[in-house]
């Protein structure tokens, strides 16, 4: 150690191509912008971001259903039932029943056919009628009875000679089974049956009034007619789900985006506010946002849609933002607040206060920048949760008013006919559920893109 | 611990006190009143009513009353139900809520960890890609879809096996439970799964695992006893808002499959404009959510020292 000399020492080589930089230098938004591209997942849901809220500004102009036109002849259709529908006649009373041409000899009716088309508009059955019998009774049933139950009785005819019966109830294209019970003078019954299909049909008048053909279309009794092309189905109204899913997409969309842009801003202003001022006025502040995200959020949502009351005609729409904002904003606030306080003690903003740079554009350099990150995650993440409020209330009846559509109240419609109709329930969920997904996946792409700090661990 | 507890306890107070006035300027607010509605009243008799509700004293007496009758324990009393307390409303219903919500949080809490620790032990194998899936649908699809679709498969199963294996509505024993907790528990449950595999994740590279298995502890162990105590940590502290949202999504499970919870009384209450119940349960399920999350930060600074040092 001790014969150190001037001589350990040499002059250290300076080398500059080591020092150059190679590549060129990306700013914050570029370099986000580059993972951002690179991330396939982020940038698929980012498409299918921007492609919803195409759907929503232009989808409800461009299709050529309304939202709330309705079409009682074409309710709950799936949207692959059938299109084809039989133009009929229009209806007259049965008048020339037929005579009776032979008697039963099983002891049951026998014989028992339709007479003419059995269409939706009508079914006429008649039978051989058995002697001695002093009634009939006509059921009707969706399933095979295969003598059990023979299902709904329709009505009754009163004689002995009696052999025509004429169903205008509540037909569907479907199969039936009707059976035809003959009641003795003893009590005792005996019952045949016969399954029919039931076809769609309407009457040329009819199919003009629901808009399905033009009025000068050249059909006879007899030929098919193709109702309107609905690719999602309708509704439980007869009312297009697809346009009814634009429109709900916009409604949902637009609570969706706008409100947590509102809270989100307002969360801003008041955790910088705070955040600068810093001191009793910041723990005041603060503590006055643990009291607002300490109330039970849905209760008061509910609580304050009844304080704005909604009038008639009116959508319920602003009710709901107003709510949403005055009991979403503390999260916000409280992030901000937290960034401005840290980025306030950084060692970048003390070195550019030395080299004197003005608190404005500190503010506008360096703060703002910086924080911007942060708050575009928030929004995204905002963003899908909002969508579940707004469905989840609309979905209780607390939300948008009907006739408005929103992806949360069509559910809720759907839900009740989910059993026999079940794409009612399913394509509502589905948009919701393709929307929310595809904001949670951009929200964690631009949390790795935009906030070094959050990057996550896969 | 025990400052610390009672910090906790006093801010509580202090923020029951704040959604009881928030929820009484709140009801005050609300336009019309219980009178309008289809039977009309004399005169008389609306005075008299208004006298026994405490309706024609001015605002700030009132506020002073549902203040004091709060403090006492005293909810108010239903405008709907006839002659019924809302603390035997609540007594009736609450019950009901709450094993529901007990039984959905174990099946979430359990479902998460399980799944979470799963996924961080096959990392990118077959069982985390298809955790993951679940996850994403867990996370993505709303609970009322959830319910709906549970009670058409139960329908569906009932029908084929030809006898009821689970009832699809109604409340009485633990068969009727089990699939609306599960409904109930599902999104709580996938988001506690993602968060248990990103803390398993990160607690792999952490320097106490280094040390132990330089040590030669055996992996199994290392397991067991390090990764997986530690990575639960932070699902605890998430237990409390899960408790809110496990509340909201309540609502719709008691509703869909016909449960008499306090959900549903609240719905009901809403439809029925019966301001004593809203109010009452409102205040209820703040001071309850608020005792919850108290008692998770309590729970959590007794397992981990490191918080009330703060």
């Amino acid at each position: 150690m001790s014969d150190i000399g001037t001589y350990s020492f040499r002059r250290a080589q300076v080398d500059l191509d080591r020092e150059e930089i190679s590549r060129p230098s990306l700013s914050y938004w570029q370099d986000a912008w580059y993972r951002i591209r690179t991330n396939r997942r982020t940038l698929a849901s980012l498409f299918i971001v921007v492609f919803m809220v195409l759907v929503a500004a232009f989808g409800p102009i461009l299709w050529h259903f309304d939202y709330d036109t309705q079409d009682l002849n074409q309710t709950s259709k799936p949207p692959w039932a059938s299109r084809s529908m039989t133009v009929i006649e229009p209806y007259t009373p049965w008048l020339d029943r037929p005579a009776v041409e032979r008697w039963s000899d099983t002891g049951a009716p026998a014989d028992i056919q339709a007479i003419g088309f059995p269409s939706i508009e009508f079914v006429r059955l008649t039978w051989s009628p058995v002697q001695g019998a002093t009634r009939y009774t006509i059921y009707r049933t969706i399933v095979d009875p295969e003598g059990g139950p023979l299902g709904l009785p329709l009505g009754n005819v009163i004689g002995e000679s009696e052999n025509s019966y004429e169903d205008r109830i509540d037909l569907e294209q479907r199969r039936y089974w009707y059976s035809v019970e003959a009641t003795f003078a003893d009590g005792t019954t005996a019952a045949s049956t016969l399954p029919i299909d039931v076809a769609a049909a309407a009457t040329l008048a009819g199919a003009i009034e629901s808009g399905w053909i033009d009025a000068d279309t050249d059909l006879q009794p007899g030929d098919t007619l193709r109702t309107p092309w609905h690719p999602l189905g309708t509704d439980y109204l007869g009312r297009d789900m697809l346009a009814r899913l634009m429109k709900g997409a916009q409604i949902s969309l637009f609570i969706g985006i706008v409100a947590p842009l509102l809270f989100i801003l307002l969360g801003v202003v008041y955790g910088s506010f705070a955040g600068f001022i810093g001191g009793k006025t910041d723990a005041l502040l603060m503590r006055f946002a643990d009291f607002v995200v300490a109330l039970p959020f849905l209760l008061f949502m509910i609580l304050f849609k009844l304080v704005f009351g909604i009038g008639a005609g009116e959508s319920g729409i602003l009710p709901m933002l107003v709510a949403l904002v005055l009991l979403s904003w503390p999260a916000a606030a409280r992030l901000v607040r937290g960034q401005i306080l840290q980025i306030r003690e950084e060692g970048y903003i003390d070195a550019s206060r030395l080299l004197g740079t003005k608190t404005p554009r500190l503010i506008l350099r360096h703060m703002i920048p910086n924080t911007m990150g942060v708050i575009l995650v928030t929004f995204t993440f905002a963003v899908p949760s909002t969508i579940f409020t707004e469905a989840f209330l609309s979905f209780i009846g607390m939300g948008v008013e009907p006739p408005i559509p929103s992806w949360g109240s069509m559910c809720n419609d759907g839900r009740k006919t989910m059993e026999t109709t079940p794409h009612e329930l399913i394509f509502p969920a589905i948009f919701i559920s393709i929307t929310v997904l595809a904001f949670n996946i951009l929200g964690d792409g631009l949390r790795d893109a935009l906030d070094a700090r959050m990057r996550s661990t896969e | 611990m025990a400052w610390y507890t009672v910090k906790r306890l006093i801010q509580g107070i202090i923020t029951v006190w704040f959604i009881a006035t928030a929820t009484f300027w709140a009801m005050h607010e609300v336009p019309g009143d219980p009178f309008i509605g289809e039977k009309a009243v004399s005169p008389e008799v609306e005075a008299n009513l208004k006298a026994r509700w405490g309706l024609d004293k001015p605002p700030l007496e009132q506020y002073w009353i549902f203040m004091t009758n709060m403090l006492q324990g005293d909810f108010g009393i239903s405008f709907a139900q006839e002659s019924r307390s809302v603390n035997d409303i609540i007594l009736e219903r609450f019950p009901v809520s709450a094993i529901l919500g007990i039984l959905a949080i174990v099946f979430a809490g359990l479902g998460g960890v399980l799944y979470g620790a799963l996924t961080a032990l096959y990392r990118n194998q077959w069982p985390d890609v298809l955790i993951i899936l679940l996850v994403i649908i867990g996370i993505s699809v709303p609970s009322f879809v959830f319910a709906s679709v549970g009670q058409l498969i139960l329908v569906v199963i009932n029908q084929i096996l030809g006898f009821n294996v689970l009832p699809v509505a109604g409340w009485g024993d633990i068969s009727h439970m089990l699939v609306p907790a599960l409904v109930l528990g599902l999104g709580t449950m996938a988001f506690l799964t993602r968060l248990m595999r990103s803390s398993m994740l990160e607690i792999v590279s952490a320097d106490f695992i280094r040390t132990a298995r330089s040590k030669g502890v055996p992996a199994a162990q290392v397991f067991s006893r390090h990764q997986l105590r530690n990575a639960v940590l932070p699902v605890i502290t998430v237990l409390g808002p899960s408790v809110a949202s496990i509340t909201t999504g309540g609502f719709v499970v008691e509703n869909i499959f016909g449960i008499p919870g306090l959900g549903q009384s609240f719905v009901l209450a809403v439809q029925q404009s019966d301001y004593g119940v809203i109010m009452g349960t409102t205040v209820f399920y703040g001071a309850f959510l608020v005792l919850m999350v108290i008692i998770v930060d309590l729970l959590y600074a007794w397992i981990d020292p490191r918080v009330r040092l703060e």
